[in-house]
């Protein structure tokens, strides 16, 4: 079953249209891989789905509701949570503070405490952290600070943006580690990467972008044995 | 002893001035924008309470009510109306747009009170202090100013640490894309920043007409700016920063007027915030704003 269904989607910055008609499932449960170049438009994707960017035209359905036009904050209590590109922490306030942030619209403060403790589990470094500014984090902890906000909200789908970006190669492994950890715990994931031997290696389906088209779609095993895509995107 | 008495009504002046500069610097802080009619907003309180109380015969403390609630609903109706289609436009035309409002808060005060000054009555009921064998008093205005002052910081910083909402304005202040990702309204975290900003410059024009009992439409106007060079002089957009930066301001003001000279008195506050931002030009409290990356 879809979580997510996007429809014709064109998007326009002023005159210049960056997304061009697009179209792709997310099902329930899965792993969805959006890989391409730089300027593809990914991220504009993304952005367009969790409401930063209004849409020309097209539709955006999540579960089974036209969310195309609903503002941005109210997507994340209906479950859908955005790890933005470059992470985006709130760099003043402490780890803490963050995570209590990502649980913003929850009411229920039991249940946002057992949260915390299931996010701590997952990264105990934020735990030892958890007085200390954002901002003195590393990237890689930055990451699992932006992840583990996303996670407070107790989402049903996850969006994620370039989340290895920047990152050193040991991190870069950590974090595909706990994408797949998170999506094994219940969690769809809808995963936008330059990496896209990392992402296609824990997708389970993906679509290439470019220049604002799909001009691939599959299975995520399939994709990393086609020629074209070994040639363009896995650097072989 | 004359010394020690300058200084606490300077300290006293200084809280007027320190209330105001925390709606600026809070407005500053989450909006990003200058409203320059903030000053205009503790006159509109200041003819509130002379309607309530002077005009039509009510209790000081109704008065004062009145003022807080007509202040909130101006501000929040300033910020709905003036300010949130201009979400995004270039900060010139919303500085031009504050000044706009300014200029028409002013006027409309003139065509329903007229340009002539009015006597506010005091709305403190406090007795002032006789210390030192009656060397040194204090006017219970002084002393309810800087109580008010203490109070409003102390319940503020417990409101912005402690709540929901203070902590969605400081996302907001961070970072409103982030902030939206987290299900925070940022349309209404502005307006509510605009309400207690506005509320609070009705406090400060209780307070500030109390002390100087005369009424017009131009009195926020000066108190505004020198409440706005007190949140640039303590750093915009933080909030001891309003406190030290107002404190300083009117010591330094009411010191000046008492030992060098009462019409430099301006002059020289203005030269010291001119030779603050020369040194730190964040102001004291002020904190870098980092170069997104």
């Amino acid at each position: 079953m879809a979580i997510l269904e996007v429809k014709d989607l064109e998007v326009y910055y002023g005159v210049i249209q960056a997304i061009k008609g697009i179209s792709f499932e997310v099902n329930q449960g899965e792993i969805i891989a959006l890989i391409g170049a730089n300027g593809a438009g990914k991220t504009t994707t993304l952005q367009t789905i969790t409401g930063l960017i209004p849409a020309k035209a097209g539709n955006i359905i999540y579960e089974g509701e036209d969310i195309t036009r609903i503002p941005s904050h109210k997507l994340v209590g209906m479950g859908m949570a955005h790890v933005p590109e470059g992470r985006r922490v709130f760099a003043q306030l402490t780890v803490l503070q963050n995570l209590k942030l990502g649980a913003y619209t929850r009411k229920d403060k039991g249940e946002v405490e057992e949260t915390l403790g299931s996010i701590y589990a997952r990264f105990p470094r934020l735990e030892e952290r958890k007085n200390q500014p954002a901002g003195t984090l590393s990237g890689g902890e930055q990451q699992m600070l932006a992840m583990g906000r996303a996670l407070m909200s107790h989402p049903k789908l996850i969006v994620m943006d370039e989340p290895s970006m920047g990152l050193s190669p040991i991190y870069v492994n950590e974090i595909f580690d706990i994408i797949k950890e998170i999506n094994e715990g219940g969690t769809t994931v809808l995963l936008v990467e330059q990496n896209a031997k990392k992402a296609l290696s824990i997708a389970h389906k993906a679509y290439v972008l470019e220049t604002g088209k799909i001009v691939l779609s599959g299975d995520a095993k399939e994709l990393m044995n086609d020629d074209s895509v070994k040639k363009a995107y896995l650097s072989e | 002893m004359s010394f020690l008495s300058y200084l606490i009504s300077g300290i006293s002046l200084g809280s007027i001035y320190a209330i105001i500069a925390l709606g600026y610097t809070m407005v500053y802080g989450i909006a990003r924008m200058l409203n320059f009619a903030h000053g205009d907003i503790i006159m509109v309180g200041g003819f509130a309470i002379f309607t309530m109380v002077s005009t039509l015969g009510m209790a000081p403390m109704v008065g004062i009510l009145t003022a807080i609630v007509v202040c909130t609903v101006l501000g929040v109706t300033i910020e709905f109306v003036a300010y949130r289609p201009l979400r995004g436009a270039s900060s010139l035309a919303v500085l031009i747009t504050a000044i706009g409002v300014s200029y028409l808060l002013q006027n409309l005060a003139l065509l329903i009170f007229g340009s002539n000054a009015r006597q506010f009555t005091s709305v403190v009921t406090v007795p002032g202090l006789k210390l030192a064998g009656g060397r040194l008093s204090i006017s219970g205005e002084t002393i309810v100013t800087i109580v008010v002052c203490i109070v409003i910081m102390a319940g503020l910083t417990g409101f912005i640490n402690k709540t929901k909402v203070g902590q969605a304005m400081l996302a907001v202040s961070e970072d409103r894309g982030a902030a939206t990702l987290m299900g925070i309204n940022v349309n209404r975290t502005i307006a509510i920043t605009f309400a207690i900003g506005s509320a609070l410059a009705a406090i400060a024009g209780a307070l500030l007409c109390s002390t100087y009992p005369s009424l017009t439409p131009y009195t926020g106007s000066m108190p505004g700016i020198k409440a706005f060079v007190a949140a640039v002089f303590g750093g915009i957009g933080s909030i001891p920063g309003a406190l030290i930066g107002g404190i300083i301001l009117g010591v330094v003001e009411n010191l000046s007027k008492a030992y060098i000279s009462s019409q430099l008195s301006d002059a020289i506050v203005f030269s010291l915030l001119i030779i603050i931002l020369l040194v730190r030009p964040t102001g004291i409290l002020g904190k870098k704003i980092n170069e997104k990356v």
